[in-house]
């Protein structure tokens, strides 16, 4: 045997051994030992594959400038009060623009200057009011919204991690993308609603005091003096399941917010055997709820979540230990949520589900076993083509397309990358296609011997020929599957995937392969006929 | 075993103008099947709406899931049998919702309703919002645009610029009688076949080059030939080639088309028409175009 020959089996037996060695976990993970799983991680499924969830939720970053805009108004409200200046009024007006109404210029100027001093970023502007006021203007700049958003978002990820991790998931994803959005993927979820409700609840709880002078009819008709705002309590009566809502009007200015808070928990009421949410605020926290219950005892103060009140107890005395409970008739598991998204805080603006696409374990799995059955069937095909077509040749590119579909496999579970349906699709595509190499190959030798080259001279000829038709036709397509890879998503991707990872292995059996069974069998050995 | 045999030379060039015509009729019809429904279908991956998959114990039909959503206030709803049970449907609304309790849930709950709750099983939903399928619709073009603009400078660079002109011609057409056989067999495009799309670009391509790469070849051989005899020598050359190629493609995307299972039909089938039309296109009007180009030079000069 020539020493070319003994090196170019060699590097196919290494090949082999290495497919097999990754291809392993994937087939038999339980019966190998424990090095050998921490090597290689079996292919990883597409959640199309072994069911799951994918998410892809828009971030509201208006709404976060807005609030950022809604804190600026407290402050700057605080500020003008402590500087004794006088005002009309201050409120947010078309999403980022804070508003200051004053009597007279020499008021204009000093809110200027104090405004300057105190927030330099915002933008000021003014513009002359009906009535002979003056409104001073103050706009966050784009740069600082832009901030805000990307603020925003990054927390708004941190946040859903949080959510996720406490809710119990194997391997989820999470990513930024463009366009304020984020995409989760949950592998094998069981209860997708759930997890819907747990990751995009924004969980803003805000302590309300409850406006009880105003009349609660007259707020529903839209008549709400200035500074409150109407919000409705939900009740659920435990015996028929209806659900009622009870309007309250409270105080538009926040009290305390669930920012404050320390830990949250399921406690279970042993009078009436029902879950509540025990709260405990961070030092700050328990200082200001101290405070503020100490100044409000006898009066109602409103619990509200994401603009719904959950409950609106009236103070009896001064809390100083810094705990409070949410009760509002919850079931256990609405109560263990609610304490897991208080827990993990609060999305700093709402989100919304621009994609969700979620599959049932059952059709992942029908999908595989389809999959796979029209692989193996597609495959038998093609052998039987081949092996009737060109004979004793055919059974040499046959064994050469077995090891092109072992070594996408090994690929695939060496680069960690995902399997998905449209994958498999290219797998089989790849296995027809495969044989093209091997096809243009036979059919030059054919032509070679038919000019009456000798059997090696006509293998030469044909493998040499063959060979620049096969890189620019096989480049060709690998150029478009790697475009679709760089600018596709999705399955786009997972298809194009697998065609790379097979262009490149179908390359090297259907060319390097093949020629070394070829020329262990033609050896030292004078063959007046080629099978083929 | 050999089904071509080697001094075969039927004159697939003098028919290039009947295979223009053909090339044109197809792509009529399609075009017109296009205008009358009003554009391609598109699926909710690129229109946007919510899909959802129900597997019910005991068979029943389209008209009973409609009368059980009735209830509910979704706008236009189709209600498809799903593989060839009559227990598996699909549900499609143009409707979506960006809140939290989607759509699909409601469907779920409203079914639950009407069948029992263990009576059904939802296997898959998918909510598409308009702005993420206008996007993804985006991005697939891109994709594909991209894909050609890096042949045509790749065949360039290997062959000639006609030689590149002519495959993408031939792709434009491949694709374009693909999209109009969807539109006419009333099938929807989505993702999974914008990935369709590209693996007929790339076999079409592959199919193509093969051709072209003996035309080089062949050049060089028949010098004293016309060119038209040498594209037509060419074409001759590699048809058994080209034949047992397609042959066993063809044979792997039956046998997707057959087994694959719902989700992968659609996609089965755009590569099964774009199989045979990538193959026939190779022969007749990626090198045709060739003969074309040659002669306006000629008459140019």
């Amino acid at each position: 045997m020539s020493n070319s020959l003994k090196i170019r089996g060699l590097v196919v037996f290494v090949c082999l051994t290495l497919a097999l060695f990754s291809l392993a976990p994937t087939v038999m993970y339980d019966s190998l030992p424990g090095w050998w799983q921490d090597a290689v991680d079996p292919i990883h499924r597409g959640l199309d594959l072994q069911g799951g969830m994918h998410l892809v939720l828009g971030v509201d970053v208006d709404k976060a400038v807005e609030s950022r805009v809604d804190s600026l108004i407290d402050q700057t409200d605080a500020l003008l009060r402590e500087k004794d200046l006088v005002f009309k009024r201050i409120e947010r007006r078309q999403g980022n623009r804070l508003v200051v109404v004053v009597y007279d210029a020499a008021a204009g100027e000093q809110v200027d200057a104090l405004m300057a001093e105190n927030f330099p970023s915002l933008e000021s502007e003014t513009l002359p009011a009906t009535g002979g006021y003056i409104e001073k203007h103050y706009r966050l700049s784009d740069k600082e919204a832009a901030n805000i958003a990307d603020y925003a978002v990054r927390q708004a990820l941190e946040t859903m991690r949080n959510r996720v991790d406490e809710f119990g998931v194997s391997e989820p994803t999470l990513q930024r993308q463009s366009d304020n959005r984020i995409l989760i993927q949950l592998p094998g979820v069981k209860d997708p609603e759930r997890a819907i409700s747990l990751i995009g609840k924004t969980a803003r709880l805000e302590f309300k005091m409850v406006a009880e002078s105003v009349d609660v009819a007259e707020a529903k008709k839209g008549n709400l003096p200035a500074g409150t705002q109407l919000l409705y309590e939900r009740n659920t009566n435990k015996s028929t399941g209806a659900i009622t809502e009870t309007p309250v009007v409270v105080y538009t200015k926040t009290a305390l917010t669930g920012d404050l808070l320390a830990d949250a928990n399921v406690r279970i009421d042993t009078r009436y055997n029902e879950p509540y949410v025990s709260i405990d605020f961070n030092r700050v926290g328990a200082k200001r709820f101290d405070q503020i219950t100490a100044a409000s005892v006898g009066k109602r103060m409103a619990i509200v979540l994401d603009d719904t009140v959950y409950s609106a107890p009236v103070i009896r005395e001064r809390i100083s230990g810094g705990s409070a409970q949410i009760s509002g008739s919850f079931t256990s598991q609405e109560a263990t949520d609610l304490a897991i998204v208080l827990r993990a805080g609060s999305l700093p603006a709402p989100v919304q589900i621009l994609e969700n696409r979620t599959v049932g374990p059952s059709l992942g799995h029908d999908s595989i076993s389809k999959g796979i059955k029209s692989v193996i069937v597609g495959s038998l095909l093609v052998v039987v083509a081949m092996i009737i077509y060109y004979s004793l040749s055919g059974v040499v590119a046959v064994i050469a397309l077995l090891l092109n579909v072992l070594f996408i496999g090994a690929m695939l579970s060496l680069f960690g990358a995902t399997l998905t349906l449209p994958g498999i699709a290219g797998i089989v595509l790849t296995v027809g296609m495969a044989v093209d190499a091997n096809v243009l190959i036979f059919e030059r030798i054919r032509e070679e011997l038919r000019l009456g080259k000798a059997p090696k001279v006509a293998l030469d000829l044909g493998y040499g020929k063959a060979f620049v038709t096969i890189m620019d036709s096989n480049l060709t397509t690998l150029l478009a599957a790697l475009v679709l890879f760089q600018f596709g998503t999705g399955p786009v991707k997972g298809f194009a995937v697998t065609l790379s990872i097979g262009i490149v292995a179908s390359l090297f059996t259907a060319i390097f392969v093949s020629r070394v069974i070829f020329d262990f069998f033609l050896n030292r050995r004078q063959v007046r006929r080629l099978s083929i | 075993m050999q089904l071509i045999k080697p001094d075969i030379n039927v004159d697939f060039v003098g028919k290039r103008t009947l295979a223009l015509a053909f090339s044109l009729l197809l792509i009529a019809v399609g075009l017109v099947s296009l205008i009358a429904h009003g554009g391609p279908d598109y699926g909710i991956d690129f229109a946007g709406g919510t899909l959802v998959q129900v597997r019910f114990t005991e068979p029943t039909n389209a008209t009973a899931i409609k009368g059980a959503l009735a209830g509910m206030e979704i706008g236009s709803l189709v209600v498809q049998q799903f593989g060839d049970d009559a227990n598996e449907f699909m549900i499609r609304m143009e409707k979506t919702s960006t809140e939290l309790k989607g759509l699909a849930i409601e469907v779920q709950n409203h079914l639950s309703a009407a069948y029992g709750a263990d009576k059904v099983d939802v296997r898959r939903t998918e909510m598409v919002g308009p702005q993420v399928g206008s996007d993804l619709r985006n991005k697939g073009l891109m994709a594909i645009f991209y894909a050609m603009i890096g042949l045509l400078i790749y065949i360039s660079w290997r062959f000639e610029v006609r030689f590149a002109v002519g495959a993408i011609i031939a792709l434009v057409h491949d694709v374009a009688i693909t999209i109009g056989m969807f539109s006419l067999f009333g099938k929807e495009i989505d993702l999974p076949i914008i990935a369709a799309f590209l693996a007929i670009i790339g076999y079409s391509l592959n199919d193509t080059i093969i051709v072209y790469d003996r035309i080089r070849e062949n050049v060089g051989r028949y010098n004293k030939e016309s060119f038209a005899f040498i594209v037509n020598r060419s074409i001759n050359d590699t048809l058994s080639r080209t034949l047992l190629t397609s042959g066993t493609t063809m044979l792997v995307v039956l046998a997707l088309f057959v087994l694959g299972g719902g989700v992968i039909h659609n996609f089965a089938f755009a590569m099964l028409v774009g199989v045979l039309i990538g193959t026939y296109s190779s022969i007749f009007v990626a090198s045709p175009i060739l003969i074309f180009w040659e002669q306006r030079q000629a008459k140019k000069s």
